[in-house]
């Protein structure tokens, strides 16, 4: 497989002429020529500091205080932390809460749950999509074309994106008149939105883009003369997938569920828009909490979630070594 | 050649399948957002769901109205503003910061870990972490500062990914030749690398432009008193919903499409000069 990933590509992406040794010779010997790279690298630094670093170690530094009256007051407590993951009745038996975990880790544990579904149905959806761009249409003008018409919807608000799916699935919306008229139900069904439906579906319209991009372009970057190869040799459809665009897609793949698993852990406005906020997220109890103003427990919640999205992105990055890959 | 036609067969019987499920998957993406579109030319009596009740301007003309609840065009106008100075902000920090990562220095990798950082984290946990930082030092919030300072980190990944590709790109020995030739750092960016880069560049502002100007989660606590648009949606969602808010996403959208439009012909045009 290795020397498959080295060949020269002719895809979208690797289509340019490959550098030749003399180019990366020059890019190598000539490393005090240029501007100084103090005075590139310093106004990007400090305003990643002031407006990324320091935010975020003051969040867990905020975890660790105490609430009083005149606000924060410094302090090393584990209180909130307690409160986060204990619940009372835990270790008793005979309570009907017997090691249930908090309600804090369950809304968690339910935000990764329907991340990881919506992933799935985003990959199921958008992987046929990427497929039929770069596999089947052959002409370059057409697939950039096509993929574009994809994006389109991407670059509008999403807020706007959620509240749209009113007309469709709403009580009195396109379905439900669509059922109705054709008999199938009397009288309009209600569990398409505000439900865990009109939740999927609206999170799948809008972040399935944001899988296909990745997916189209390490597809495209397959080398036709492979495929055709593995044809003539009497390889079937489906091990010349199985063999060889399965594997060679997989970083696309990667890459695309982390942009859709980091989008969607820190989701909330859809939730509150389609879900009409009968439900919570891990984003909508960290901003109730703020909202009464209990900031070390919004701290603890944000840092429940930012450590749940590293583990989910170190387990996607274990299936694949995204930086080997490129 | 006999045998080759079922497999032809076969082959169209497979494209054809594909581009139908491919109309269909733009009808899925696509069709909410007409909905919307065409319900906003709603009767006055109409509500937010088909059939239409006559065809009228009302909502439209409701949304230029100044109203009661928050002014959109004012937060129309900020977003711009914000959206325009994130762009300004990106396509310079992004262009910097990939030129300086040609050359390997100490703590690249740290830095290059804490630029993709930015795109990692949830939105809402930065903007925590601003609004009660700033909470705590006795700062106010506002749009222009805390919210363009959050919105920069979000959007300086994109642009410096584009970057770092164009610069992977880079033919060196044009530099190089006009170095050569006597031509000191300044004339060399001015002459031969920023016209070459130039793309890349307009590319990596589009990003900055439409991530800010469509950014809620990142402005939801650190906007201040005044709202930007995405804010103003919010606020209008949690009350009642009529067809004003699909005028207004009409609207919204219909700019967005206009912005990339530009910055596609933009585009366009520099990419074919720098050939």
């Amino acid at each position: 497989m290795s020397k498959v990933s080295e060949l020269y590509h002719t895809g979208l992406i690797g289509g340019q002429p490959a550098p030749d040794d003399l180019a990366i010779q020059a890019k190598i010997s000539h490393t005090e020529e240029g501007f100084a790279t103090v005075w590139l690298i310093t106004p990007a630094a400090i305003w990643l500091i002031l407006f990324l670093v320091v935010p975020l170690v003051s969040i867990v530094i905020f975890s660790f205080w105490e609430n009083s009256p005149q606000g924060l007051s410094p302090a090393f407590s584990l209180e909130f932390y307690g409160e986060y993951f204990y619940t009372k009745g835990f270790f008793d038996p005979d309570a009907d809460r017997f090691l249930l975990p908090s309600v804090f880790i369950r809304t968690l544990g339910s935000t990764v749950y329907f991340t990881l579904v919506t992933m799935l149905l985003c990959l199921i959806v958008g992987y046929p999509i990427a497929y039929f761009l770069a596999m089947q249409v052959q002409a370059f003008k057409w697939q950039l074309a096509l993929f574009l018409l994809c994006m389109v919807p991407f670059w509008t608000s999403y807020l706007i994106r959620a509240v749209a799916w009113l007309p469709m699935l709403g009580r009195r919306g396109l379905i439900n008149q669509a059922l109705l008229g054709l008999g199938i139900v009397d009288e309009p069904v209600s569990f398409l939105f505000y439900s865990e439906f009109g939740y999927t579906m609206a999170l799948v319209q809008i972040y399935v883009v944001l899988g296909i991009g990745p997916m189209f372009f390490s597809l495209a970057k397959i080398d036709k003369d492979i495929l055709e190869a593995a044809t003539d040799m009497g390889a079937t459809p489906f091990q010349i997938f199985r063999e060889i665009i399965g594997p060679m897609s997989l970083p696309g793949v990667a890459i695309g569920m982390i942009f859709i698993f980091v989008m969607i852990m820190g989701e909330f406005a859809t939730a509150v828009v389609v879900y009409g906020g009968k439900t919570s997220t891990a984003g909508t109890v960290i901003l109730n909490y703020y909202g009464i103003a209990n900031y070390p427990f919004a701290a603890v919640n944000a840092l429940m979630l930012m450590l749940a999205m590293v583990i989910g992105i170190v387990v996607i990055l274990r299936v694949v070594d995204i930086r080997k890959e490129l | 050649m006999a045998r080759r036609t079922p497999e032809r067969w076969r082959k169209l019987r497979v494209k054809t399948g594909f581009s139908i499920y491919y109309v269909i998957f733009l009808l899925f993406i696509y069709g909410p957002m007409f909905a919307m579109f065409v319900l906003s030319f709603q009767g006055q009596r109409g509500g937010t769901s088909f059939p239409m009740r006559g065809f009228s301007l009302y909502w439209w003309n409701k949304l230029l109205e100044p109203s009661t609840v928050g002014d959109m065009q004012g937060a129309m106008g900020r977003s711009i503003i914000l959206a325009l100075m994130v762009m300004v902000l990106t396509a310079l920090f992004s262009t910097m910061l990939a030129m300086a990562f040609r050359k390997s220095f100490l703590f690249s990798n740290v830095l290059f870990y804490t630029i993709l950082t930015g795109l990692m984290v949830p939105g809402v946990l930065l903007s925590l972490g601003m609004a009660i930082l700033l909470r705590q030092l006795g700062l106010a919030p506002a749009w222009y500062t805390s919210g363009l300072a959050v919105h920069v980190i979000w959007a300086l990944p994109f642009g410096y990914l584009v970057m770092m590709a164009v610069f992977n790109r880079f033919d060196s020995r044009l530099e190089e030749a006009a170095r050569d030739m006597g031509a000191d750092e300044w004339t060399v960016f001015k002459e031969v690398t920023f016209p070459l880069i130039t793309p890349g560049v307009v590319a990596a502002g589009l990003f900055g432009f439409t991530l800010s100007y469509d950014e809620f989660a990142r402005t939801t606590l650190l906007a201040g008193a005044q709202n930007t648009l995405p804010l103003d949606i919010n606020a209008s969602m949690t009350q009642r919903i009529r067809p004003t808010l699909f005028a207004l996403g009409t609207a919204s959208t219909l700019f967005s499409l206009l912005m990339i439009s530009i910055f596609l012909g933009i585009y366009t045009i520099l990419y074919r000069r720098s050939r």
